[in-house]
């Protein structure tokens, strides 16, 4: 936080919706076809082609509208945005200006420094992603189509955010939502999730907003970050200097860790928006709205909430566990067979996460099932086998795919609880270590742990700990 | 007269068209008086009428998110001026 400047952040988003078709012609939005193989007249921009508005993105636009808290506008309209880049093949990108779908939304974010806070969402709307260019060597650029005209939602915040830490919990959220409702892959590498971000600063106090930097080609959380952080670095720098800072865009590289101003571009921006007289007005009515929210799933700010009440889970295992869309189903299908959440949520957390990672896999491909882990906690809670020994189940239930019974059995990893056995490894530790035993009885009592150990090792971890403990204590007591 | 030379310019610049200068004048005539005409409508009294955006009663086209068939790399192609691999070929823009 700086002392003197206070940092202005608003963020604009651009979603890439996972429909099958482009938003305007029936050509497939499949990624890594050869190019221009996905095209026709329509995203080509050739005369006389008429665009057709997908209806699937107008339901994903309602969707993100109603997740985000938005008013969804009864009549909306497409406006043609003029440039002219070699991407954009009909001259104009096909958008929403006035009258956008989607306004007057919110979300609540929480950041270590600042709390619980509101940030305001200006608008989303709807528009159509512009081709591929790739630049060859010598004096030509490649142009690629298959990218144009596939659907976006782009997600303009108000300037709310004062703080690198804010605006990633804001896009963290939004990543989430639009994940969870499906409408989006959520793959920042690939572009389905790109953020600008424009940044301010001004003195504490002063009411005006400073002039704004608009950072672009931000496509990692941790980027945005750095980004942000060097922008206002730059800027405070730029005012210190008894200069004044310009209104333009910046390019940020990673590599380096700095941006570079894209000013020679931005040269007369002047889009000249018209109401784009090839697509009617849209009219969305109370009733299909309403149909929308019927269909909504459970946003993971509700279910989180849902998850401490009726499951009785701390606040941080239930974020870590509703994430992920996909962490939180399978969450939810392995308490539906064990009944004891906490258990689930630790083992879930704890060895389910981590074997993923370490395999680099995902929750959906996980080799060990709702319905295998199940069995594996059945029987730490019946006591065939210990806490410890489960763990050594889990990793052979992941490798060999089969359950947790199986493998107990087939490895001999049972229990022993039989107290004539452990009482028999008993006596053979202390007869072993006379001079530890010594020092328990005289009063050291954390020698215990020694001989829970010893036991734990001569059983191979199969004796029951608590058992063990039990009869450890009987026998140095003797 | 409303539209200076610097607007016939300044449009021209945005629509990439170079205008010779004695053309400079003719254009900027004839916008002018285009834009009078539509001046005309002015003289209305529009107050509490919806601005509207397209001629016809209508709303609500759609398709449903089903794929068609694309019309191939070879006829996408066929009237680019330029093309390689498969691609348009434009000359090199400079980011």
């Amino acid at each position: 936080m700086n002392s003197r400047y206070e940092v202005v952040i608003g963020l604009e988003v651009h979603v890439q919706l996972t429909t099958k078709t482009k938003i305007f012609c029936g050509c497939s939005k499949d990624f890594g076809q050869s190019p221009n193989s996905q095209t026709c007249p329509v995203c080509l921009g050739l005369p006389g082609a008429l665009p057709v508005l997908s209806r699937q993105v107008v339901d994903d636009a309602i969707k993100a509208g109603l997740a985000t808290n938005c008013q969804i506008a009864p009549h909306s309209i497409f406006a043609r945005k003029n440039y002219f880049y070699p991407d954009l093949p009909k001259g104009y990108q096909i958008s929403q200006f006035e009258l956008p779908i989607c306004e007057h939304g919110w979300l609540d974010i929480e950041t270590e420094d600042s709390g619980k806070k509101r940030l305001g969402i200006t608008r989303i709307h709807m528009e159509e992603d512009a081709g591929k260019l790739t630049h060859n060597d010598g004096n030509s650029s490649s142009v690629d189509l298959n990218r144009a005209c596939t659907p976006l939602l782009e997600v303009v915040s108000e300037p709310d955010m004062r703080s690198s830490d804010e605006a990633i919990a804001y896009l963290k959220q939004l990543h989430q939502i639009v994940v969870y409702l499906g409408i989006c892959d959520g793959n920042l590498d690939e572009g389905s999730f790109r953020c600008d971000a424009n940044v301010s600063i001004r003195p504490w106090g002063q009411e005006e907003l400073g002039t704004r930097a608009e950072l672009k080609n931000l496509n990692s959380f941790r980027f945005i970050k750095q980004a942000i952080e060097y922008e206002v670095e730059r800027q405070i720098d730029v005012i210190d200097a008894g200069e004044q800072v310009v209104q333009e865009t910046r390019l940020f590289d990673p590599d380096a860790g700095v941006s570079r101003s894209m000013r020679g571009k931005e040269e007369a921006h002047d889009y000249r928006y018209f109401p784009d007289p090839d697509l009617l007005p849209l009219e969305v009515s109370e009733q299909w709205v309403e149909e929308v929210r019927q269909k909504l799933p459970e946003l993971p700010a509700i279910k989180k909430l849902r998850y401490q009440e009726q499951f009785g889970l701390p606040e941080y295992d239930a974020g870590v566990i509703v994430a992920e869309r996909a962490l939180a189903e399978y969450f939810e299908a392995l308490v539906a067979k064990h009944d004891n959440p906490k258990i689930c949520a630790n083992w879930v957390m704890g060895e389910v996460l981590s074997a993923l990672k370490d395999s680099d896999l995902t929750i959906s491909e996980c080799p060990v099932t709702p319905e295998l882990l199940a069995g594996i906690l059945f029987r730490i809670s019946d006591n065939t086998i210990s806490g410890k020994i489960a763990k050594t189940v889990f990793t052979e239930v992941w490798q060999s795919g089969k359950t947790a019974d199986e493998v107990i059995e087939a490895k001999g990893l049972k229990q022993v609880t039989d107290t004539g056995a452990i009482e028999a490894i008993i006596d053979e530790i202390i007869a072993a270590n006379p001079n530890q035993a010594a020092e328990y009885r005289g009063g050291k009592e954390k020698m215990m742990g020694y001989f829970v150990g010893q036991v734990m090792k001569a059983s191979k971890g199969k004796a029951n700990p608590g058992m063990a403990n039990q009869l450890l204590k009987k026998k140095l007591a003797e | 007269m409303k539209i200076s030379q610097t607007d016939v310019e300044k449009v021209a610049r945005l629509s990439r068209l170079s205008l010779a200068p004695e053309d400079l004048e003719t254009m900027r005539g004839q916008m002018d008086a285009v834009l009078g005409y539509v001046d005309k409508l002015n003289e209305l009294d529009t107050e509490g009428i919806e601005p509207m955006a397209h001629a016809v009663p209508m709303a609500n086209a759609f398709r449903e998110d089903e794929v068609k068939p694309s019309i191939g790399v070879e006829r996408a192609l066929q009237n680019a001026p330029a093309s390689g691999d498969e691609c348009f070929t434009v000359p090199k823009v400079i980011e």
